[in-house]
């Protein structure tokens, strides 16, 4: 009876201490701060769905979608600083100086900045994902299915991000099929369905039969889908929108990361780091292989999938040329991310220049 | 039976009268909306209309947005009221961001009293200069300002986002759209520790009284209000027509200007792809609101101000979809359109005396 007691008031007591620390963990409110609507089926949408993740691990997530780059920004990021979040994400390029600066009058509030580069305070982390790896998993694909040796590309902005995303995707287009040309418009907008439709329809009338894209809306599929030729989903998996088209899709997959970061603050062991995950952290996920793909090439792209998660095999592996023919990287070797980091400059088969 | 008699006379009590009960009623169907997405109404529009300026740092975030809008709602009433419809405000804001920046610019890490004036002023010349193209192509080449105005618009942006892009871009930024920040001396000073609110609310308040002086003490007023009534009998009058389409279009786009500098050297201190949620659109419906008077636009622009601010608080702390602020501003606009029937309507119940 005695040893009953003790027994139950011991396991009452470690009982009770697990529900508090429980209770502690979940009291972590996370907030989302998103640039388009939850519903674009690109960029956004596939934050939500990282959001999402977090509620079902147990915690209390806020999120406000639609909110502009201007001088609202700053607004948003106080405001819910200031009604009871321990770590908010802000999920564009945009949202970096009003983070680092919302960042320095809360310095309890923990800050994650997508895409950016300043941690000006130590409250403030940066997080990206290592998109050029699945875009030779994408250049291998294309180098491959093209019939008239000319892939267009629907690019954003001319910053390194996407400048790098360029290169990766020919260098691996390049070593299966070394006659390819990759044919460049820029778009200049994130998502702008009008835009982006009408850049791939010019690829398309240049000769283009494969489509790849750095925008964010369904439109490139789309139109792919209506001209007949193959193209690639972006952010999300796209397939439903264009079934005969869309080959694959890079998909960003933010939900394991996120739950990471709010636990750490949870258990309170949140730091700032900058974070760059690829293939093998599973940020980047490769959706299901079209059967229009033979099957030797489908096997092939399963194997590079598992290279580049090992490690095994790097998207930029010298020997590596700019257009005028200049060595970037030597045979053997494989860039740093540096130079990743910085990249300003197409490799060899890449048409144009970049706007300057 | 009641039937509808056209008014001998607008009612002038009506007159100010509709833009309250345009209000009200975009209050009573937004609450509707909210029950039927499914949110308790009462609670939905105090997280709207009251949560959001609840405190000191809500009010002047109020007071911050409202600034562009008073200000470029100000410069539109000098052309609505002669008849002028200047849509392109936005355009002549992003217009007058950019030569106010570009000057900003030019004195990076420089410091000096005499900075501030000279890139406000900037911005004031870049938005009148831009303002002076459908103003011209109207009245030497009879072209209509609506679509001029308009399409200068997105020409602006693109203008912007080239020089973002491009040359302007911050050496140091990885070739982010983006310039550099701007000098403590190219910036507007804040007025309280802690709050946004910046100088420039000073511009517009200045805006509101000069606005209310040309309207009804000077001569120009008086010309402007006859053109607006009939252009005929301006012409009649002997008024010089293309002057005065010329000098309202620059007061215009000067303000909307002036809203882009704020804008700029005021929250953001910097130039980048976007600088304006729309002010300059959102202003027309502040114009009319505000029936084109000083003072009802200063109200006005405080109404519309709380939809932007409302939006985001509703979602953060019920989850209402943000993009339900537009509704509000759309609704507001229904509304008064709608009820201005009643200005030159008025309903008659048959059967009863005369």
């Amino acid at each position: 009876m005695h040893k009953f007691l003790i027994r139950s008031f011991v396991s009452s007591l470690v009982l009770l201490f697990t529900l508090t620390v429980a209770a502690i963990a979940k009291d972590v409110k996370a907030a989302f701060v998103y640039i388009g609507p939850t519903g674009d089926h690109g960029w956004t949408y596939q934050h939500d769905v990282g959001r999402k993740a977090v509620e079902a691990a147990g915690f209390k997530t806020t999120y406000v979608e639609g909110v502009p780059e201007s001088a609202d920004a700053e607004r948003v990021l106080r405001q819910l600083a200031n009604s009871g979040h321990d770590i908010i994400f802000t999920t564009s390029f945009g949202y970096m100086n009003p983070t680092n600066k919302v960042a320095k009058e809360f310095p309890n509030v923990k800050f994650e900045h997508a895409t950016g580069y300043k941690r000006e305070h130590p409250n403030v982390s940066t997080y990206a994902a290592r998109f050029y790896e699945g875009r030779t998993i994408l250049g291998t694909i294309a180098g491959t299915m093209t019939k008239s040796n000319v892939i267009g590309y629907v690019a954003s902005f001319p910053i390194p991000e996407v400048i790098r995303g360029i290169n990766s995707f020919t260098l691996a287009a390049q070593k299966v099929n070394p006659n390819i040309k990759t044919k460049i418009v820029w778009a200049f907008t994130w998502y702008d369905p009008g835009k982006e439709a009408e850049a791939a329809k010019a690829l398309i009338d240049q000769g283009a039969d494969v489509i790849a894209q750095h925008t964010d809306s369904t439109a490139i599929v789309q139109m792919a889908e209506k001209a007949g030729v193959y193209a690639f989903g972006q952010a999300s998996d796209m397939d439903k929108f264009a079934p005969k088209a869309v080959l694959t899709s890079v998909e960003n997959n933010w939900g394991p990361y996120y739950v990471d970061r709010v636990k750490a603050v949870a258990n309170g062991t949140w730091n700032q780091k900058d974070t760059w995950h690829g293939i093998g952290d599973g940020m980047v996920v490769i959706s299901g292989l079209d059967s229009q793909m033979p099957g030797d090439l489908q096997a092939k792209v399963k194997k590079l999938q598992a290279d580049l998660a090992s490690g095994k095999v790097h998207s930029f592996t010298g020997p590596i040329y700019d257009q005028k023919g200049n060595l970037m990287v030597a045979e053997g070797k494989t860039a740093d991310d540096g130079m990743l980091a910085g990249m300003m400059t197409y490799v060899k088969g890449v048409e144009g220049d970049i706007p300057k | 039976m009641i039937k509808i008699v056209k008014r001998d006379q607008p009612s002038r009590a009506i007159f100010f009268l509709t833009p309250v009960l345009a209000i009200f009623l975009t209050l009573v169907a937004g609450g509707l909306i909210f029950y039927i997405l499914g949110f308790k109404p009462f609670e939905a529009l105090k997280f709207f209309f009251i949560v959001p300026i609840a405190d000191k740092y809500g009010f002047s975030e109020l007071l911050l947005k409202a600034t562009p809008l008073c200000l470029i709602a100000i410069g539109l009433s000098f052309c609505f009221k002669s008849n002028n419809w200047n849509i392109g405000a936005e355009g002549q804001l992003t217009f007058g961001a950019i030569v106010s920046g570009g000057v900003a610019l030019l004195f990076y890490e420089q410091e000096g009293f005499y900075i501030l004036p000279i890139v406000i002023l900037a911005g004031a010349i870049g938005g009148m200069l831009y303002a002076s193209i459908p103003a011209i192509l109207k009245t030497y080449f009879n072209t209509n300002e609506i679509l001029v105005s308009l399409m200068l618009v997105y020409v602006s942006k693109l203008i912007l986002d080239y020089l973002v892009v491009g040359p302007w871009s911050n050496p140091e930024g990885f070739n982010f759209p983006e310039t550099r920040q701007f000098s403590d001396s190219a910036k507007l000073p804040l007025l309280f520790e802690g709050l946004r609110i910046h100088a420039g609310i000073f511009l517009a308040l200045a805006a509101v009284v000069i606005s209310w002086f040309v309207f009804y003490k000077t001569y120009l007023g008086f010309q402007m209000k006859v053109s607006g009534f009939s252009l005929k009998t301006a012409k009649y009058a002997g008024y010089k027509g293309k002057k005065m389409i010329i000098l309202v279009f620059l007061i215009s786009g000067a303000c909307a200007g002036l809203a882009g500098v704020g804008e700029i050297t005021g929250p953001i201190g910097q130039l980048h792809r976007e600088i304006s949620p729309d002010y300059g659109f959102t202003a027309i419906i502040v114009a009319f609101l505000g029936r084109l008077h000083p003072v009802g636009i200063i109200f006005a622009s405080l109404v519309v101000a709380i939809t932007y601010l409302g939006a985001e608080t509703a979602q953060i702390f019920m989850q209402i979809p943000k993009y339900t602020g537009q509704v509000f501003q759309g609704m507001i606009l229904f509304f008064l359109l709608a009820s201005d029937y009643l200005l030159f309507f008025k309903f008659k119940f048959i059967g009863s005396k005369k």
